[in-house]
């Protein structure tokens, strides 16, 4: 897709970042102690912590990510906005209060508090890196498809932009700064997004959504033994067929300019509607709709075909009420576009064709997780909707860049009052993402070669302002993300591995060097991560993210909260056995098969999301293991 | 070598009085969000069963575990912060 770049948007994007800039130079200057590089000293309001919170943990899977899976498989991507705030629950009634009590500046230092064990140390800052760095890899992939409707910028430059800002704004002041953007950002987020939504619900449903929306070809077509012989229309010249998938796909020529369209028969009347296809060359130039991407034939997408409201079938309903919005769509037809992919010659097509939907299928599960019958659900598709719903629910709390937020506030109280206000202000967003995704879905905004643009495209028909705004948030937002992500990351090297581990002598000045060298080495390595993932969607990465966390550190969390018997080695082991086996997993899910260039079937493990598996294992581990070693937790008794 | 907290933290007599309820409030929210799930699995098509105010089962379900994550926090909260206050008066 080819977006306009606009001054007002670079003007404002300047704007923020500037402001976050400016932010780490007043904050450096304070930040001279470990505590207040890696806890802000500890003494954070819990209104300022809780919507910092916000700014942490609603990341751009939440924003890009959230908005853009509703808008390509309508409730299917609100499951991860229910589970994403479902964890909190956890987070507040178990772990919060502890975990405050316990820890010093990381997640380490928590679990560690009762054992001062070096097995502890490594396994959990280990863990902590991993977890960070699958965290990372979506918000970088986020800054970069950013950049390229806002900046008009190539993606890798977005993420080189990004690493550089935060790599600044962590090695300035640590946790101080990154408390204050995470909390603009937060705040941002939430009215902006409310604003959005406020502007889908005045705008309605309409069977045109708006001006520069293109109204797809529709070409009669004599149809002999499901062959496509020819069109009525002798302006179209038929070149060639293909049966993909059982789809039979057409070819056209019209004043010479190809265009691939797909039959459909319906009550014995044979049509051909028009796709969108990408054609790679064979010398790997690259044809959006049979020409070169400058042309602009490439269109946005998602409309409705169908209207109804009441029993009655209307073109547009003007204004409506949020529940009234949720209603229309669920009544009527919804034209998405699915994707399919076939060779031609020695070049590579991927095609989007119409996919006429039910509302009813939108406004349910089952468009991109199959679970009923009909649709074909296995065994396994039902243990993966399990699983993503098991590894969200646990993930949250297990989260070390959201953990250490725990160690910014002064009391065990500020830091359940501050998970409180992070719970109403994450909630209240991710209300609103049922509405952002919907509403991309039906305006004509989507760009099929990035689902994570969806929520900023949508905002870009309403005005070029509100554009220009929701793009530099969407960007504030992965700054506050991953200078989180980059702080724990940092603790996990400096402060848990060279400090605690290694126990190198260093003075209080020389550990918070350590620090931000490391946040420096770890920021390098996530942009060129960034780089590398580019085209996935950032909230499937996160969801594995959310997976390796609740496998790897949830049960270490809980079993040393809340049972008396674990010990140092079997929190250690649950640790590595929760990383290995949810990393295999997905390495050998069948996404992952994909993304080799391999048939998805040939996955030996059926799954994509490996909590369901990874989970239990981790937590047999630690109990067999804590079992084994209880005479560890006797000496250390008697020792003390 | 223990990892102490960043700052001080006092003594909290109330702690064992809110980890109970935090476990009782969580078993109940687990069990309401397992609810859902379980649907998701048995009975998919009840999720689109209309329930109240013409929407579906998904979408009161799905939005009800939002706001009721909110509520129960409220609620815990005030039950914490009066334990608080009535235990470590001295």
């Amino acid at each position: 897709m080819i977006y306009e770049v606009s001054n007002w948007a670079i003007a404002i994007f300047l704007f923020i970042v500037g402001l976050v800039l400016g932010l780490s130079f007043y904050f450096a200057r304070k930040t001279k102690s470990s505590s207040g590089y890696y806890a802000a000293g500890g003494h954070i309001h819990w209104a300022v912590n809780g919507i910092a919170f916000a700014g942490d943990y609603l990341s751009a899977a939440s924003f890009l990510g959230i908005c853009g899976m509703i808008a390509f498989s309508g409730y299917d991507g609100f499951l991860y906005s229910i589970g994403y705030l479902a964890g909190w629950v956890v987070a507040l009634f178990l772990v919060a209060e502890p975990l405050k009590k316990l820890g010093k500046y990381t997640f380490t230092d928590a679990l560690d508090a009762k054992f001062d064990s070096k097995h502890i140390k490594l396994a959990a800052s280990i863990s902590t890196l991993i977890v960070s760095v699958f965290y990372l890899i979506p918000q970088m992939v986020g800054a970069g498809d950013l950049v390229v409707p806002l900046l008009g910028l190539p993606h890798w430059i977005g993420v080189v932009i990004v690493g550089s800002i935060v790599i600044f704004i962590v090695a300035t002041a640590g946790m101080t700064s990154t408390t204050y953007v995470q909390f603009i950002k937060g705040a941002l987020l939430v009215i902006f997004s409310t604003i959005l939504t406020i502007y889908i619900l005045q705008n309605g449903l309409s069977l045109k959504p708006n001006k520069n929306h293109h109204t797809f070809t529709q070409i009669e077509a004599l149809v002999t033994n499901d062959t496509v012989v020819s069109v009525p229309d002798s302006s179209f010249v038929v070149k060639n067929t293909k049966v993909v998938n059982n789809l039979v796909l057409v070819k056209l020529a019209k004043d010479n300019i190809d265009g691939w369209y797909k039959l459909n028969v319906k009550d014995n009347q044979a049509t051909l509607d028009e796709m969108l296809y990408i054609t790679v060359l064979s010398n790997g130039e690259k044809l959006y709709n049979g020409a070169p991407k400058s042309e602009r034939k490439f269109y946005q997408v998602g409309h409705l075909s169908k209207i109804i409201v009441d029993g009655k079938e209307v073109d547009k309903t003007g204004p409506v009420g949020p529940f009234e919005f949720i209603k229309a769509i669920e009544s009527s037809e919804i034209i998405r576009f699915s994707k399919i992919a076939f060779p031609e010659g020695e070049d590579k097509i991927t095609a989007w064709y119409q996919n006429p939907t039910p509302g009813e299928n939108i406004m349910k599960p089952g468009l991109l997780y199959k679970l009923t019958k009909a649709s074909g659900a296995t065994l396994w598709d039902k243990l993966n909707f399990l699983s993503l719903m098991l590894a969200l629910f646990l993930g949250t709390s297990a989260l070390p860049h959201i953990l250490i937020r725990y160690y910014t506030v002064p009391s065990q109280r500020a830091a359940r009052k501050s998970t409180i206000v992070g719970i109403a202000a994450i909630g209240f967003f991710y209300i609103l993402t049922l509405y952002m995704g919907l509403g991309s879905m039906i305006n004509g905004t989507l760009d099929v070669e990035s689902s994570n643009m969806s929520a900023p495209l949508l905002a870009r028909t309403f005005g070029i302002g509100l554009f220009s705004i929701i793009s530099a948030i969407a960007f504030a937002t992965v700054l506050g993300t991953v200078s989180g992500l980059i702080i724990a990351s940092s603790g996990a090297i400096a402060h848990d591995f060279i400090d605690k581990y290694l126990r190198v002598e260093m003075s209080d000045k020389s550990k918070v060097r350590a620090g931000k060298f490391a946040a420096l080495g770890v920021g390098l390595f996530a942009i060129t991560l960034g780089i590398l993932f580019k085209g996935m969607n950032v909230s499937f990465l996160v969801g594995l993210a959310f997976a390796v966390a609740a496998s790897a550190n949830l049960p270490a969390i809980l079993f040393l909260l809340f049972w008396k018997k674990t010990t140092a080695k079997g929190i250690a082991w649950s640790i590595i056995v929760g990383i290995v086996s949810s990393i295999g997993i997905i390495l050998f899910s069948p996404t992952m098969y994909d993304k080799y260039g391999l048939l998805p079937k040939s996955a030996p493990i059926p799954l994509d999301n490996p909590g369901i598996i990874s989970i239990p294992l981790a937590v047999l581990t630690l109990v067999i293991v804590s079992l084994m070693t209880q005479k560890d937790n006797l000496t250390k008794k008697q020792s003390i | 070598m223990l990892h102490e907290p960043a700052v001080e933290i006092k003594t909290d007599k109330a702690a064992a009085k809110k980890a109970k309820l935090g476990v009782k409030m969580f078993i109940a929210y687990t069990l309401v969000y397992a609810g859902f799930v379980f649907i998701g699995l048995s009975k998919p098509e009840w999720m689109g069963l209309e329930l109240i105010g013409k929407q579906n089962i998904a979408i009161i379900y799905g939005f009800g575990l939002i706001v009721l994550a909110i509520v129960m926090g409220f609620i815990y909260n005030y039950f914490c912060t009066k334990m608080e206050n009535k235990m470590n008066k001295n």
